[in-house]
């Protein structure tokens, strides 16, 4: 399949591993920001590939992972309203909220739909005047466009049945989270390539500057990631800290500007919580005070509440790269994707559900 | 697949006077009567049927009997390749096949939603009849019920059948041997898509035909060939995934598939990258996993080959560690091949 085919194909793979292997003198820790990367780097087995002194740690860049419980709980209680249609993108609807999923909503009546696009959401408002739609808004940039377009469709169409729950991440805020705790590990990152379609990458030469790592913005193919971990690893080894764009394919320096304009006019930044992380500044997007009529928070009355994760899931530490997910004593034992304690155990670009399918073998 | 235009589709006349289904079509009465009558018997029409006896009386070739049965359900009722009612016949036939059994005979029993429109039930029932000349069954018994409108979607149908094992084969996952080859018998994932696609109006996956299909032949002939199969099991819910991990659990033996070796569909692969699904979990309704000694591989995949080009070996059985599956990735690094957790659902981004 073209686009695809020439980059997974064995023999570059190979080339690479030798050239990372050539370069690398010392043990480096590379964080893939993105849950794509992950997934893609689990799926077709690239840690096993690398040699010893290449360490990947999974970073916070899975949606379905850090959106948190409180959001989740929201989404339950909109979602088993009876003149509600609740809308999500599919892999939501098996987060564990506090006592259920959404999946067990729609067992028990509710009207729980997945769509593949937001805007299918608001088609489903156009042809159900009579019930009101909520589409579950969570994501990182990458998903912004999409979801700002829905809202701003509603608008124009002056359709009042239609609202979002909004719980979108941003990258940048997260990488610096990580390079300020005091246990990081992380010494480079590969930035998270549709992000960056999206936005660009100049959000990242401050954070480059500030903390000496290299960033490399990386695509989602094993070639991708391979070149990706290759440009991570000489720009250590020369001690260079650069923006280096490994993505030139689909990445633009500037991004997406007509993206980026439609973002700003609907959203605006603000603190979000992180599930397993918590709060961090700046964030997140919220709807901007001209869209704030279809915030689903505001037109079902929801009251902000704060609650506690499960003791037993070190979901928080596997995200911020701190541990990895065999090192939990609830792997595979008390945890698993049939019976997820945390978010990083339901999606499947979650850490935890990444090993479990496709690394059970390195168990603790 | 079924050639939906190998038959006639239009519905006889009289059933016009009811063009949709009524809770009195269930009930027992005349209504019922006419339902058996105009739709059933006129498409099932055999020598069993016309007894009109309650149960049917079976004859039964020398051998070892064989009866499973399967509850169909699916939304649309229609989709590109197929329709429940070949899936129904299919499915069932293609359990017997797996046992390497010859399909007989078969029941049939459809639970039908108040306000189907009858035409659709006549279409259905005219699929069956196709997919039952086509693997040599007769449908001997049935029943129908009608439950209320919304407590249902539209037609379900289960299917027993019963076929005969007219050797002494034994086919089941404690034949499998260490040193064994898997063979797939061709292309997977067509049916989980098109379905998907057809129910959720995906424009891409327009290409998309089920791969529903009867497996009797392919394994009857290899059968008579005379091929040692040591175990046979085709690939539905869950996927070749799925069947992989019962199979290495049930056997207790180690696999090792290779992922450039999985035969995919261009089309079929498109869909899955884009909807973020693992295509070795998606569904197929024509597909088998064959596992047969090395010994036996070259003519086994030769005969496969003669009902499916696609039919290949994907991979060995080892001795390792009981129940696991590993995949060789597409780039050459190794991974486990987990069973699947349940529903697809469609990653986020």
């Amino acid at each position: 399949m073209k686009y695809v085919d020439e980059y997974r194909d064995p023999e570059t793979a190979r080339k690479y591993v030798e050239a990372i292997s050539r370069t690398a003198t010392r043990p480096w820790t590379i964080m893939e920001v993105c849950g794509g990367q992950t997934h893609a780097i689990v799926r077709f087995g690239i840690q096993d590939l690398l040699p010893d002194e290449i360490e990947l740690v999974h970073g916070p860049g899975c949606p379905v992972c850090v959106t948190p419980l409180e959001m989740v709980d929201k989404a339950i209680e909109i979602a088993t309203r009876d003149e509600v249609i609740f809308c999500s993108f599919g892999d939501m609807l098996r987060v564990p909220g506090s006592d259920k999923d959404l999946l067990t909503v729609r067992a028990e009546g509710g009207d729980v739909r997945i769509v593949y696009t937001p805007l299918d959401a608001v088609k489903i408002a156009t042809d159900n005047p009579d019930k009101q739609v909520v589409f579950f808004a969570v994501g990182f940039e990458t998903t912004a466009p999409a979801n700002a377009m829905s809202v701003h469709m509603a608008k124009v169409r002056d359709l009042n049945n239609f609202s979002v729950l909004v719980s979108h991440v941003l990258v940048p805020p997260a990488i610096e989270a990580i390079m300020s705790s005091p246990e990081n590990r992380v010494q480079g990152f590969l930035a998270a390539g549709h992000v960056c379609t999206v936005m660009g990458t100049h959000a990242y030469g401050p954070l480059a500057n500030t903390y000496g790592i290299p960033i490399v913005v990386t695509g989602f193919e094993p070639i991708d990631i391979l070149q990706g971990i290759y440009m991570c690893v000489r720009q250590l080894e020369d001690g260079r800290a650069e923006v280096e764009n490994q993505y030139d394919r689909a990445v633009r320096d500037v991004g997406n500007p007509a993206a980026q304009a439609l973002i700003n006019k609907v959203f605006r930044v603000i603190p979000r919580k992180w599930r397993g992380i918590g709060m961090i500044a700046e964030s997140g997007w919220t709807l901007s005070d001209t869209y704030a009529y279809y915030d689903a928070e505001r037109r079902f009355g929801l009251i902000d509440t704060d609650i506690a994760e499960p003791e037993d899931c070190i979901s928080g530490l596997v995200l911020q790269g701190l541990k990895k997910p065999s090192a939990c004593p609830a792997f595979g034992k008390q945890c698993t994707p049939d019976h997820p304690l945390g978010a990083t155990m339901v999606s499947g670009e979650g850490a935890c559900a990444a090993y479990y399918r496709y690394r059970k073998e390195k168990a603790a | 697949m079924i050639e939906a235009k190998s038959f006639a589709i239009t519905c006889p006349l009289p059933l016009f006077d009811h063009p949709r289904i009524k809770l009195a079509h269930g009930g027992g009465g005349r209504l019922m009567q006419r339902l058996i009558n105009d739709v059933f018997m006129a498409a099932f029409d055999n020598t069993t049927l016309r007894e009109g006896h309650d149960g049917a009386v079976l004859e039964l070739p020398n051998g070892r009997p064989v009866i499973t049965t399967d509850s169909y359900v699916v939304r649309p009722l229609f989709f590109p390749g197929g329709d429940i009612g070949a899936l129904a016949v299919n499915g069932t036939v293609n359990d017997l096949a797996m046992c390497g059994a010859r399909p007989l005979y078969l029941s049939v029993s459809f639970i039908l939603e108040e306000g189907l429109e009858t035409e659709t039930l006549w279409r259905v029932v005219q699929s069956m009849r196709v997919a039952a000349n086509a693997a040599g069954m007769e449908i001997v018994t049935g029943d129908t019920k009608v439950v209320e409108r919304g407590h249902g979607d539209g037609i379900y149908i289960n299917t027993t059948g019963v076929g005969v094992i007219e050797n002494e084969i034994r086919i089941k996952p404690q034949c499998i041997r260490k040193g064994d080859v898997i063979i797939v018998s061709g292309d997977i994932g067509r049916h989980g898509m098109a379905v998907m696609g057809a129910r959720e109006g995906l424009a891409f996956t327009t290409l998309i035909e089920s791969d529903c299909a009867p497996l009797w032949k392919a394994v009857s002939a290899m059968l008579s060939a005379r091929i040692d199969v040591h175990c046979l099991r085709d690939a539905t819910r869950g996927g070749l995934c799925a069947v992989l991990n019962e199979l290495a659990q049930a056997a207790g033996l180690q696999f090792d598939v290779v992922e450039r070796d999985i035969p995919v569909a261009a089309s079929v692969r498109g869909a899955c990258e884009v909807l973020g699904l693992d295509v070795l979990q998606v569904a197929c309704e024509g597909r088998f996993v064959a596992i047969v000694p090395k010994s036996d591989e070259e003519q086994a995949i030769e005969i496969m080959k003669a009902h499916n080009d696609a039919a290949v070996v994907i991979g060995r059985v080892t001795d390792g560690e009981a129940g696991l599956v590993t995949l060789q990735t597409a780039i050459g690094g190794r991974r486990i091949l987990d069973m699947p957790a349940g529903e697809l659902l469609p990653r986020i981004c």
